[in-house]
């Protein structure tokens, strides 16, 4: 199958510290994949690297055949970052209306855009709320919004539903099922164990090294363990 | 299009940041406000005391403003020691004499002055050299403020711009837009357009109530054009605007990008002809040549007080056009830290 997503032989350090360690990874088009790893394993580094925004020491990322970084390759990929990046002191609308903006969506579009990704993360009352005024979880459904809003191919998520209430993060998980029902691929990662079990493969990663991949089966039965979370344990508790 | 967006967006968080707003236009106009009650006082008429001074002399010290007192020498001792005094003039055999209390060098070439004049109205015509003094620029009326003003206004330009527009880039590198930003497909090159053009329309606002409120509110000395001082005060925000952003990536808070006001600023004051340079050593003097503050300064004193044309102040609109292009392109290149496109 072509992958929408490949990592080659990644190795990055920061400063003395190795954080990525001899990465391969190949993500199909269409599935959704999960980042799974104890914390300071090396996640959001290898997301950063496959969005083109890390420059690695050695090894390269590709998204739809095209080298990172790549500005074209930048329209198709929605990212969210661990840590939300929005502009407080502008309300809900404004955000979104600048990233809009910024991917080039013309004006009625983005305004569609807008409406349909606040309903998807139940935000649509607090349009015009200033993100200051927002709590946490709804910074976090906000940010998920605006990676949302130019209808990437490529979904990079970062820990996408802390702080989110189970009955949204519900319905979160429903729109990217949808959404991947429309061919989009998600890259997701994530501490919540449920969650990793409604993505159709897993990478393990500790120490900057990716121990494991698999379908949720394959890792639970490889580690002989009744869950996902027994094989986290597993693979995040063994040291050498 | 993608210039544009950043452009809205830094003019909205403007208008939401009703203080930061206030600061660059309220801030210099109060502290240019302040400076002009201080120097654009009236002249200072020191208080004399006369101990047998012969009446025609006391009446032409009177008519110079000054508060004339007669006492004995020692009473007039003892208010020069409480200060209730500046000086005491005494006749001390066919000579005269004068005591000044001393602290305060300003009161002291008052006290001087009102002497001098009051003993020209004296002498016999015939012992006096008449001077009369005509004056190439400015005249008799242009104050210190006057001729400090040109200079505080590109100052507090700098200043404002440097310290509003270093914070909100950095800002934006620490809340982490700026690494969001950098994950879509906008060029490195846009988005520090962006913020100069977005910063740039503000501060051509800012230059301008600045610059009308000088010349046309406290009547600030003005022989050129408005609109060479505002050109000038422009290119001054925009060199002050793409360094504080370069700066900025060396400073991981608010605060550290305070630390760079003692280091880039505050030289820069002294560099830029608010004080007379002129008994430095020539190689110290020197370092003026490599801050902006210098060139606008100067420009300013050009247009403002000698009513230069553009041909005379040339060569500080290139230079300031040059440091802030030599800014700009190294902001791009400190982006690349972050992605190499
Ligand atoms: N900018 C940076 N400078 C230096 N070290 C960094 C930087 N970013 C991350 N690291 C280090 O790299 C390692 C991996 O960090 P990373 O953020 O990728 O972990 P993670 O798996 O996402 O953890 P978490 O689950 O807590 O988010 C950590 O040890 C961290 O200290
Ligand atoms: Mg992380």
């Amino acid at each position: 199958m072509e992958s929408m997503v490949r990592v080659e032989n990644v190795a990055h350090a920061f400063g003395e510290e190795t954080v990525l360690k001899d990465i391969h990874l190949s993500i199909p088009k269409g599935e959704i994949f999960g980042l799974l790893g104890p914390s300071g394993a090396g996640k959001t580094t290898l997301v950063k690297v496959m969005v083109g925004i890390l420059e690695v020491d050695q090894g390269e990322a590709w998204v739809k055949g095209v080298q990172m970084p790549s500005l074209e390759q930048m329209k198709v990929i929605g990212y969210m970052a661990q840590s939300d990046a929005l502009y407080s002191e502008l309300s809900a609308r404004e955000n979104l209306d600048f990233f809009g903006a910024v991917y080039e969506l013309k004006p009625k579009e983005r305004k569609e855009r807008m409406k349909a990704v606040m309903d998807v993360v139940g935000l649509i009352d607090h349009m015009d709320k200033p993100v200051h005024k927002y709590s946490g979880g709804m910074k976090r459904r906000l940010s998920l919004a605006i990676a949302l809003l130019h209808e990437p191919d490529v979904l990079i998520l970062d820990e996408p539903t802390v702080g989110i209430d189970p009955m949204l993060r519900q319905s979160i998980w429903d729109e990217l099922k949808s959404l991947q029902k429309k061919g989009t691929t998600i890259i997701v990662t994530t501490h919540v164990m449920d969650e990793a079990e409604k993505c159709d493969r897993l990478a393990m990663m500790r120490d900057g090294y990716l121990i494991a991949t698999g379908t949720p089966q394959q890792l639970r039965e490889q580690t002989n363990s009744e869950t996902i979370e027994g094989a986290f344990l597993v693979y995040g508790g063994e040291r050498e | 299009m993608n210039i544009q967006a950043l452009i809205i967006r830094i003019l909205r968080q403007f208008k939401r940041d009703k203080r930061s707003l206030a600061l660059m236009i309220m801030a210099p106009l109060l502290v240019l406000t302040l400076m002009w009650l201080v120097f654009e006082g009236d002249r200072y008429e020191p208080s004399i005391a006369v101990v047998d001074v012969p009446q025609p002399f006391v009446d032409a010290l009177e008519e110079q403003d000054a508060s004339v007192e007669e006492m004995s020498e020692e009473e007039a001792m003892e208010a020069l020691e409480d200060v209730e005094l500046d000086a005491m003039l005494s006749m001390d055999q066919q000579k005269l004499s004068i005591t000044l209390e001393g602290s305060d060098p300003s009161t002291n070439q008052a006290v001087k002055m009102t002497l001098q004049n009051a003993m020209k109205t004296l002498s016999p015509p015939s012992n006096q050299m008449d001077l009369s003094f005509s004056y190439l620029h400015g005249s008799e009326d242009l104050g210190l403020f006057d001729n400090v003003g040109p200079v505080l206004i590109g100052f507090f330009v700098f200043f404002f711009v440097f310290i509003i527009g270093g914070v909100s880039f950095l800002r934006e590198r620490t809340q982490g837009t700026l690494e969001r930003l950098l994950s879509t497909p906008l060029k490195r090159s846009e988005i520090v357009s962006g913020y100069v053009l977005g910063f740039g329309i503000f501060t051509l606002l800012q230059s301008l109530i600045i610059a009308a409120y000088s010349i046309y509110v406290l009547g600030m000395w003005m022989e050129g054009s408005f609109w060479y001082v505002l050109l000038i005060t422009f290119l001054l925000a925009m060199t002050a605007l793409t360094l504080g952003t370069l700066l900025s990536a060396y400073a991981s808070n608010e605060f550290q990008m305070i630390q760079f006001i003692p280091l880039v600023i505050v030289p820069q004051v002294f560099f830029s002809g608010l004080f007379s340079l002129e008994t430095m050593a020539p190689w110290l003097r020197g370092i003026g040549q490599i801050m902006p503050l210098t060139y606008g300064a100067d420009a300013l004193r050009d247009i403002m007080i000698r009513g230069k044309g553009f041909e005379h102040f040339q060569t500080d609109v290139y230079i300031l056009i040059g440091f802030a292009i030599l800014f700009y392109v190294l902001n791009i290149v400190a982006l690349k830290k972050h992605r190499k496109l």
